[in-house]
């Protein structure tokens, strides 16, 4: 597309056509504020923070989606427009819940950052009624208090647009509009998936998870408790945001020091049991290749796209691969060899999980995830919810030193990390499949699947496996799956292996991620910058294949015996139930 | 499959009738007699229906079905006085026609040829002389361009839209003119968009234009007519459909689209009924569909049915709707005319600026550029309503007076009232106070004092009509019907109102007026959309031209028009009572007290205000202060 030349506050840029002034203002190095704009999917100028000035047009305009035309002029930060916003805060604050000291967003709202940039010093300028909203802690992921909402529809756009389900939407109107659900059905009565993308959209407390935080401190005062935490793979370049840290700061190390400092009485990480699920996924998807079982086979690891085929595709269940998913095979391991090996009744261990997601609250209380009779994971914490339990505990955690993980639970691969970016366990699936199919080791440069990688919404490639013609397809965001589950029932695609992901980029970017404020988010592709760090680990360890992990091939000789065994199955996979559309079972 | 010769041909069957209903003085002597009956919403909703059904009856018993014909037309405009009924030859109009005056009407009337003196629809002069209603000004003194057929032709019967040249300006658009031609007879006659904003509708088709045949394109109406006592939409659809269809296809044809749709509110069952009566016939006689009068060129419309929500009449917000979403206007730009409905290019006007087309295609630009002022052309329809005699629709050219339209078409105002103001533009208009009543109705002078065109909604205020009040109920018409999208106008009018409902319970202070200014201003440079930005002009205009009776109201804690309850008391005046015991009979709280033929006293702490006391005084000794 053809340039043009906009003056944004006497600065000239040169934008491509199509830009927006918000766009241009960015160039030119002003921040336009912004609260309902989320590029690419809610681009719809409602809250009206970002008005500016366009020399010659008839009225103020937003600029988050006012297209720049060749020669604009535009003003952005006029006293006059300053004070418009400001109003438009106050206005917001008069109908908002102004809790702020206690709300789980404070210091980290966009809505008070920019109260406090526009010096709004009267939050109770404009008086009047506000609305009384029943919070809704219908669902075990998802909490939601409309009385902070501030009506941006975020949330909305993320989960119609990234998610292709729409589950909320606004009702009513006028200043009773708020959102809520189809016939206002609590939460948990729809067919909303608990992938969280909702609470990383919102820019205020309106949303946020189902704290745990709670509990696992009362396990961890239990003397009578043997309490063991894993962490999953994308927690590692998430968690440092939540201390200041730049976006996908890696920090494997600080992690395992943080969570020992807490009093975890051992520290794993859920890198060993994603070893662990590709080891018995490819397992799987060599029988059915072999053996002509339902292809192609999905992937099993994300609870949010689980849920999402059980509602949506349960036509298409019998293509999911019947592993639990590594938070799930780990619980299930702590609480059945680990529990045996120590001598500990599965009854006293505590197990918690820190996920990248909110759907895991929802995956630990699922039917069949109980190996040894007691729920395989009794607790899972996002990675905003540790940030919180570390930083309530005054733990240093931007100086702490790189400590391991505890054996042998700790053991992983690079195979293993790299799970928590969109294709790969797809690649991590691949390198292990290829190499026992074809016997044959894969050199470094074969090792990395590049086809896969990218935060490209649907990304397909086809390997020649030996004799086998492999056709794999890597969705991320359930819109993108909805389209590669949609060309698989028509036939269109004839794929051997499917990963799908419930969040778009994958797990870095998952529900349960430090919230970072759409300002940088706008700008910067999160996904990517995080999915580097992951990346970075997998290059950098030893062993990147998870067959080769020692505590992979240990825990086969010691306990399971062969990939796939009764007893691997009794552990390590699941079943999965058919659902309907907003209601829960068939 | 009707060719154009078919159209002249039923135009000249069916000219005879038609054209005494339209020129009843010089028309050829008719054969037979035609019995016109509003079935307009207001007309129907009084029983109109009925009224036919009774004269059906008696004109099948006297075996007359040959000679005399009933028609059902839409809306003759004078509501207040429906069921009308029109009787040809003579042009007799009859008022508040009821099923049992039929009777003597066909006896007397229809069969003898003497009128029924006692039930003809009759003016009342200021004179106090009373005048047949074909001598009033209201009937004369209208210019009937929009609704030129309205109340005289049957809106079910397309041969009678032919009759009156229906479908001939479509066919001369497409036999003898390109689709330039067309958008520059528009753009020449200088018609603007009748809806509100007065856009200049040739302009807005040429916007639209470019790629034809490239690109998906649709022409959409707007009939989800919203604004209170506005119903000039509903009449013409009523009324004239084909006019709207004919309209439509002719700027299907201008800017190269084959698909319409007209997004008309659900609470308009007849409109509904009559556009779906009207679209099946333009359909079977080919006037809509494929190869139009064998030009190649095709179109079709289907009608999207509103749900009540005032919001839709924005043009972004309808065509949201139209997409299946939540009624919710989008920024512009994009406009319609480069992104309108499924994102595609789009013309979206409004019935009553349809209504004009045809008749400019036919007649020429410089026809209708005839009428009007410098920049407003052709005519207007208002509803015309509140405190006035004549409540109905009205049609004038662009730049009668507003006390034309008030005093001389609309009769003046009722009991001697004095005439305070004229809310025109609905809750997005203002309040004209009488200081402008000979200011000239066109665009650009309403907008000038505070008010706008609006869709044509004329509210007449008399010194009874408190001004707080109106503003009150104008805003708390907006506040809900905000789709509660963009934060000025969800909260900020909110705001507004629950200021608005201080000052008018007694609890206001003068430095609300301030705020209320603050946040007008606000909110119209801040909002998202034309009912957002326009929502605060119905304060402000009240604001600027009737600011003592906000101040006595905040200050004196009175309201000058007697109407703010919170700051009424009602009292019995001890000279005037008699003691009749009257008031205190039907006083529903117990308030007032008083022995039989001694005066009786009201305890203003009971007094719930509800004004029953003042009504049954039969001595006047009863006052509100």
């Amino acid at each position: 597309m053809a340039d043009i030349k906009v003056t944004v506050d006497n600065i000239t840029v040169t934008v491509p056509e199509g830009s927006t002034l918000l766009d241009a203002a960015h160039k030119a190095g002003i921040d336009i504020p912004t609260l309902c704009y989320l590029r690419d999917i809610n681009e719809i100028g409602a809250c009206r923070i970002c008005v500016c000035e366009v020399v010659g047009a008839r009225a103020l305009v937003a600029a988050c989606v006012y297209p720049c035309t060749d020669g604009m002029v535009a003003y952005t930060n006029t006293e006059k427009i300053k004070d418009y916003r400001r109003k438009t805060l106050q206005l917001i604050l008069s109908d908002h819940d102004q809790d702020c000291l206690g709300c789980v967003r404070s210091t980290d709202c966009e809505l008070q950052a920019l109260c406090k940039r526009y010096g709004v010093e009267k939050t109770d300028y404009y008086e009047g009624v506000k609305n009384d909203f029943a919070i809704d802690a219908s669902s075990a992921s998802i909490v939601r208090d409309n009385n902070k909402c501030i009506l941006c529809r975020r949330c909305t756009a993320a989960c119609e647009k990234y998610q292709s389900i729409g589950v909320i939407g606004a009702n009513d109107r006028g200043f009773a509009t708020h959102i809520g659900s189809a016939f206002e059905l609590p939460l948990a009565e729809t067919s909303c998936v608990n992938c969280g993308q909702c609470i990383v959209a919102c820019p205020v407390g309106a949303l946020h998870e189902q704290d745990a935080t709670a509990a696992v401190k009362a396990a961890l005062a239990d003397p009578s408790k043997t309490v063991v935490v894993q962490a999953a793979p994308s927690v590692r370049v998430g968690l440092g945001e939540c201390f200041g840290m730049p976006i996908g700061a890696e920090v494997e190390g600080k992690m395992a020091a943080g969570m020992r400092r807490l009093g975890f009485d051992a520290v794993f990480d859920t890198n060993f049991s994603a070893d662990l699920t590709i080891v018995e996924e490819a397992n799987e998807l060599i029988e059915r290749v072999t053996k002509g079982g339902v292809l192609p086979m999905i992937t099993s690891c994300s609870p949010g796209w689980i849920k999402f085929i059980e509602h949506y595709y349960p036509e298409l269940l019998p293509n999911v691969s019947s592993c639990k998913s590594p938070q799930q095979m780990f619980g299930g391991v702590v609480k059945t060899f680990w529990a045996e090996k120590k001598g500990i009744d599965p009854k006293d261990i505590v197990s918690v999980s820190i996920m990248p997601c909110t759907a895991k609250k929802f995956e630990c209380g699922r039917d069949d995830q109980s190996a040894a009779g007691v729920p395989d994971v009794d607790y899972a914490l996002t990675t905003r919810e540790l940030g919180r339990l570390i930083n309530e505990a005054g733990i240093d955690f931007v100086n702490l030193p790189d400590e391991p993980y505890d054996d042998p639970l700790g053991e992983s691969t690079g195979a293993a990390v790299i799970f928590g970016a969109t294709g790969g366990v797809m690649e991590a699936a691949l390198r292990t499949a290829v190499e026992w199919i074809t016997g044959q080791q894969l050199g470094k440069d074969l090792l990395e699947f590049q086809d896969v990688r990218g935060v490209e919404g649907v990304k397909e490639a086809s390997y020649k496996v030996g004799d086998l013609e492999v056709s794999v397809a890597v969705a991320s965001g359930l819109a993108n799956a909805r389209k590669v589950l949609e060309m698989v029932k028509s036939g269109e695609k004839n794929y051997t292996f499917i990963e799908i992901m419930a969040c778009p980029g994958g797990c870095v970017n998952g529900g349960g991620q430090p919230h970072v404020p759409a300002k940088i988010k706008n700008f910067i592709d999160v996904r990517e910058v995080r999915a580097k760090g992951l990346y970075d680990l997998d290059e950098a360890r030893p062993l990147r294949r998870s067959h080769e992990n020692p505590s992979i091939k240990a825990i086969y000789d010691e306990y399971f015996g062969s990939y796939g065994s009764h007893k691997a199955h009794e552990v390590l996979h699941t079943t999965y139930v058919a659902r309907k559309v907003n209601a829960d079972h068939e | 499959m009707k060719t154009l010769q078919d159209l002249k041909d039923i135009k000249a069957a069916k000219g005879g009738q038609i054209d005494i209903r339209f020129n009843p003085d010089t028309a050829e002597a008719a054969v037979k007699t035609y019995v016109l009956v509003c079935g307009g919403t207001g007309c129907q909703s009084n029983h109109s229906v009925e009224v036919m059904e009774e004269l059906k009856k008696l004109i099948d018993a006297a075996g007359k079905k040959d000679d005399i014909q009933i028609i059902q037309t839409g809306c003759q405009g004078l509501c207040a006085k429906g069921p009308i009924m029109v009787v040809h030859p003579g042009n007799v109009f009859y008022q508040e026609v009821k099923p049992d005056m039929v009777e003597k009407i066909f006896n007397e009337h229809i069969l003898r040829g003497v009128p029924v003196e006692e039930y003809l629809m009759m003016e009342e002069l200021p004179s106090g002389e009373k005048i047949h209603y074909v001598d009033s000004p209201f009937y004369k003194d209208q210019l009937r361009m929009a609704l030129r057929n309205c109340g005289k032709i049957d809106p079910e019967d397309i041969d009678e839209y032919i009759a009156r040249d229906g479908y001939l300006a479509l066919a001369k658009a497409l036999k003898e003119m390109t689709p330039d031609d067309v958008i520059k007879e528009v753009v020449d006659s200088g018609l603007r968009g009748r809806g509100g904003g007065g856009f200049p509708t040739g302009k807005k088709w040429m916007f639209a234009s470019a790629n034809r045949g490239e690109v998906q394109k649709f022409v959409a109406c707007n009939a989800d007519e919203g604004d209170p006592g506005a119903f000039m939409d509903r009449s013409i659809l009523e009324g004239d459909p084909h006019s709207v269809l004919e309209a439509m296809a002719i700027a299907g044809y201008a800017i190269g689209a084959n698909q319409g749709y007209i997004y008309v509110r659900a609470e308009y069952p007849i409109a509904v009924d009559r556009l779906k009566i009207a679209l099946d016939q333009a359909r079977d006689y080919g006037v809509l569909g494929k190869n139009i009068f064998g030009s190649g060129f095709d179109f079709d419309v289907d009608l999207r049915l509103g749900a009540g929500a005032f919001v839709c009449g924005e043009e972004t917000a309808l065509m949201t709707s139209i997409e299946g979403n939540r009624g919710e206007p989008r920024p512009r730009p994009p406009f319609p005319a480069v992104k309108g409905l499924f994102a595609q290019p789009t013309v979206l006007n409004n019935v009553e600026t349809y209504a004009n087309i045809p008749q400019i295609i036919l007649n020429g630009a410089s026809w209708f550029n005839q009428y009007g002022t410098e920049t407003s052309k052709g005519t207007k329809v208002f509803a015309l309503g509140g405190k006035v005699n004549n409540t109905g629709l009205v049609e004038v050219p662009m730049g009668a007076t507003l006390r034309q339209v008030v005093e001389e078409i609309g009769g003046g105002v009722p009991n001697g009232k004095k005439f305070k103001a004229a809310q025109t533009g609905g809750p997005s208009g203002g309040c004209i106070p009488a200081k402008s009543y000979d200011v000239p109705i066109d665009y650009e002078s309403l907008k000038a004092i505070g008010s706008m065109m609006g869709s044509g909604g004329m509210i007449v205020l008399d010194e009874d009509n408190c001004m707080v009040d109106i503003a009150k109920f104008y805003l708390g018409f907006t506040v809900s019907e905000s789709c509660g999208k963009c934060t000025p106008c969800r909260i900020g009018t909110k705001r507004m109102l629950e200021i608005l409902e201080k000052i008018s319970a007694g609890r206001g202070e003068i430095e609300d007026l301030d705020k209320l200014d603050e946040l007008a201003h606000y909110i119209q440079a801040n909002a998202l959309c034309g009912l957002g930005q326009t929502a605060p002009n119905p304060i402000l205009s009240t604001i600027e031209h009737f600011r003592d009776e906000y101040e006595a109201h905040i200050i004196e804690k009175r309201c000058p028009a007697g109407v703010c309850k919170a700051l009424l008391n009602y009292v019995i005046d001890p000279e005037k009572c008699k003691g009749c015991t009257k008031c205190a009979r039907n006083c529903p709280v117990g308030a007032i007290s008083g022995a039989v033929k001694q005066p009786h006293v009201i305890d203003p702490a009971k007094c719930i205000k509800c004004g029953a006391c003042m009504e049954n005084c039969a001595f006047g000794a009863i006052s509100r202060k």
